[in-house]
């Protein structure tokens, strides 16, 4: 690993640990770890797993371990690591507080289908069920978030429990899996051999596409006067990114996505007709009720891309291309349903489907687009009001920076912001909790990306509320020296709950104004450069001191305190209702 | 949609939480378990659950498909009713006096077709199996002259579809990933 350990002796390394015989439970988890390829994971160490970190002492050449500041942290880290590498993060804590710390990033894992293999440590076996110290069941806490859990209490179990767990989180849709081990488990020994895992009869992760359902699709797809096509993350997961492209080329069908699918397609493809939902863009909210055949790919119809079910797309015909059976018709009825994995379909699809262009339905979007661009987009990216928007600021970092950052967000206006506004060229470079809307994910996912992707610039942009809710892992960043660049777009508010205390609780402000501490005092204490921006004329220089800037820099943007987020789908009105202001 | 009563039945691997994973789908859905049975099916190590609700088809359809979802489900169905051959067992524990008198009680431990299981001097273990209407039956018409005592099982049931679990089992490890 290239991180340089800040303030950390140089430690000198003995690797003593045999690769396979004889050895502790605790060396044949860190050993099935290494077996899997992983090189970097994240956590936090305490009492019922101390044996395991005393087996990473002894292979930190080969595996690097990243202390957090908070096992929230910790597996945020390792959400950002998996989504900007598309490997399994890998996070590890303790038994009681150390595990139920992981549980909202699990959750969040679980609803954003994040490949991630949790260990916690659990007391001795003979204590099980006894209110030991820091005893807590997991295995039970974390069932309904985990896509696969499992706890150990005897060595021998360690290396197919662990094999299992990758394999589990890695395939078909991808989810988080948490192994919990007893420490007499960790301390036990075992005659270690690891065999990679490579199937269950009860699990099924790849559907055998079935060729007759692609016949049926294409049949909907050529026939259809004004296609429409969602897309989710499905294309990242499956690495579907080419195959995509190859199909929306041939057919000529607009393409909308999701925040979770967005820099699937680069920002300026010319069928990419932009962000669907809530905040989303005028246009494919709007015409989503005027299509005649609905493709959704890799997408579950979330209740913040449909708005009112009973007034969603009913006049369309629907295809929907999915990987997990569950999803199809749950929301929305798929006259068609392809499922598959969204590559391996849309390979197929591609083949059958004729070349078309719909120039003229694709003009629709481009007269709605102007549109909002009049009504909304312009006034938020070059405002005549004293105060910065949110939407200049992300603008002034496109300029600046080519397209080529991974951006991550934390949740509320600036997430929606930064969905409506960055620009991409590259997939998996936008990073944000989509499902479980978690505040506090910006920073630590920001720093796990980073470290998973050392060579691109990240930026992470979060909200002044978002911020204190997980800025311990400033000392993360210091501990690692992570250069992630920090915009925090303060508005000293809780923006997006404000925004609509304002739009639907009269303006009645409970507990949403927040008294700020200064952040440029707090941030430099972790010896990160920081600079405070108030004014439109010194953004730009900012922004251009902040991405030259070698190292972590911290850039605080004072933005309108009201400000709202437009165009916006009401709950429970129809896409079509959607409001301009 | 209208409710109506489902029976459904989970094959799972048999592994401890099993039955945790089960019903956490119905919990998060709100949705009352009626009843549960869980046993060994004819394949080894392959454990499952019947279970009934009362809910919209509809709803039933997604709550099984979420069921399947889960790693260690090897399978999960629903039926109507009709599609089954179900059955309960139901207990019933009197006080013996009410029986050795010879009067009503008697006449209807009979009329039911019940068992007598156990006799002690100061209560009477009946048996009747049979579906929910029939053992409630018993029990209304026992109640009045005190019941002690009272359980019934969850429900069991055989599907009249003959796709067997062993052909789907064999599929299933057919299937290489």
């Amino acid at each position: 690993m290239n991180f340089k350990m800040n303030n950390m002796k140089a430690i000198e390394v003995k690797n003593t640990i045999p690769k396979q015989g004889l050895m502790t439970g605790s060396q044949a988890v860190v050993q099935s770890i290494i077996a899997e390829g992983v090189d970097l994971m994240f956590g936090y160490p305490g009492g019922a797993i101390m044996p395991v970190y005393d087996a990473l002492y002894d292979v930190e050449q080969e595996l690097t371990h990243v202390l957090a500041r908070h096992e929230q942290g910790a597996v945020h880290a390792a959400q950002g690591y998996a989504r900007a590498t598309g490997k399994v993060g890998v996070c590890i804590a303790t038994s009681g507080p150390g595990a139920t710390n992981l549980i909202t990033g699990i959750a969040d894992a679980q609803i954003d289908s994040t490949p991630l293999v949790c260990i916690t440590g659990q007391v001795a076996s003979h204590l099980l069920g006894t209110d030991a110290f820091q005893e807590t069941d997991v295995v039970g806490i974390s069932m309904p978030v985990t896509k696969w859990n499992f706890q150990v209490t005897r060595a021998e179990e360690i290396p197919l429990a662990i094999a299992k767990a990758f394999y589990i989180a890695r395939s078909g849709k991808p989810g988080p899996v948490l192994v919990d081990i007893t420490k007499d488990a960790q301390f036990e020994e075992v005659d270690f051999n690891y065999v990679p895992f490579t199937g269950m009869r009860s699990y099924r992760p790849k559907p055998k596409l079935d060729l007759d359902s692609v016949k049926a699709a294409a049949k909907l797809i050529n026939s259809a006067k004004r296609p429409f096509i969602l897309f989710g993350q499905g294309i990242i997961l499956s690495k579907a990114e080419q195959e995509f492209k190859a199909f929306i080329e041939k057919t000529g069908i607009p393409a909308a996505w999701t925040i979770l699918g967005l820099s699937a397609l680069e920002s300026d493809h010319y069928l990419n007709v932009g962000m669907l939902g809530m905040h989303g863009n005028y246009a494919p909210n709007k015409l989503t009720n005027e299509c005649d055949v609905l493709i959704a790919i890799g997408m579950r119809f979330d209740d913040r891309i449909t708005g009112d079910l009973g007034r969603y797309a009913k006049q369309a015909k629907v295809v929907h291309l999915e990987i997990d059976p569950s999803e199809v018709s749950k929301n929305v009825h798929a006259d068609v349903a392809v499922i598959a994995d969204a590559k391996e379909a849309l390979f197929e699809l591609s083949k059958i489907v004729e070349e078309n262009n719909h120039s003229e339905w694709l003009n629709k979007f481009r007269t709605l687009e102007k549109e909002e661009y009049v009504e909304v987009i312009e006034n938020e990216l070059y405002p005549s009001a004293e105060k910065m928007t949110m939407g200049e600021v992300i603008n002034e970092i496109n300029i600046q920076s080519d397209h080529n950052n991974i951006v991550v967000t934390d949740v509320g206006q600036h997430q929606m912001m930064s969905c409506r506004y960055f620009k991409f060229k590259q997939t998996k470079s936008m990073i944000t909790s989509g499902g479980l809307g978690t505040m506090g994910f910006c920073l630590p996912a920001a720093i796990g990306a980073k470290m998973g992707q050392p060579n691109k610039q990240v930026v992470a942009v979060v909200g002044d509320g978002g911020f204190q809710m997980t800025l311990q892992e400033l000392g993360t960043m210091f501990q690692y020296g992570v250069d992630v660049k920090i915009v925090v777009l303060n508005n000293e508010f809780l923006g997006m709950v404000r925004q609509w205390q304002e739009m639907f609780f009269e303006k009645r402000y409970a507990s949403t104004t927040m008294v700020n501490p200064n952040f440029q005092t707090i941030v430099s204490g972790y010896g990160i450069t920081t600079k405070k921006v108030e004014n439109r004329d010194e953004l730009a220089d900012a922004i251009k001191e902040m991405l030259n800037h070698k190292g972590a820099y911290f850039l605080e943007a004072i933005v309108g305190k009201e400000n709202n987020v437009f165009p916006m789908v009401p709950t429970g009105a129809s896409v079509s209702e959607i409001r301009l202001k | 949609m209208k409710k109506e009563r489902y029976t459904i039945s989970v094959f799972t691997e048999d592994i401890v939480g099993m039955l945790n994973r089960v019903t956490i789908i119905f919990t998060r859905r709100k949705i009352n378990i009626e009843s549960i049975a869980a046993s060994e099916s004819e394949i080894p190590n392959i454990h499952r659950y019947t279970l009934v609700i009362s809910e919209a088809e509809d709803m039933v359809k997604k709550v099984v498909l979420q069921l399947e979802k889960q790693v260690e489900v090897v399978k999960a169905v629903y039926h109507k009713d009709s599609e089954v051959v179900y059955q309960e067992i139901a207990l019933y524990k009197v006080p013996t006096e009410v029986l050795l008198s010879g009067g009503e009680a008697e006449k209807i431990v009979r009329a039911h077709h019940a068992r007598v299981l156990s006799v002690e001097p100061a209560f009477t273990v009946i048996e009747k199996t049979g579906h929910k209407e029939e053992t409630q039956a018993l029990f209304d018409q026992l109640e009045p002259y005190g019941m002690l005592e009272f359980v019934r099982s969850g429900r069991v049931a055989i599907t009249k579809p003959m796709k067997t679990l062993k052909s789907i089992v064999e599929e299933l490890e057919k299937v290489q990933y």
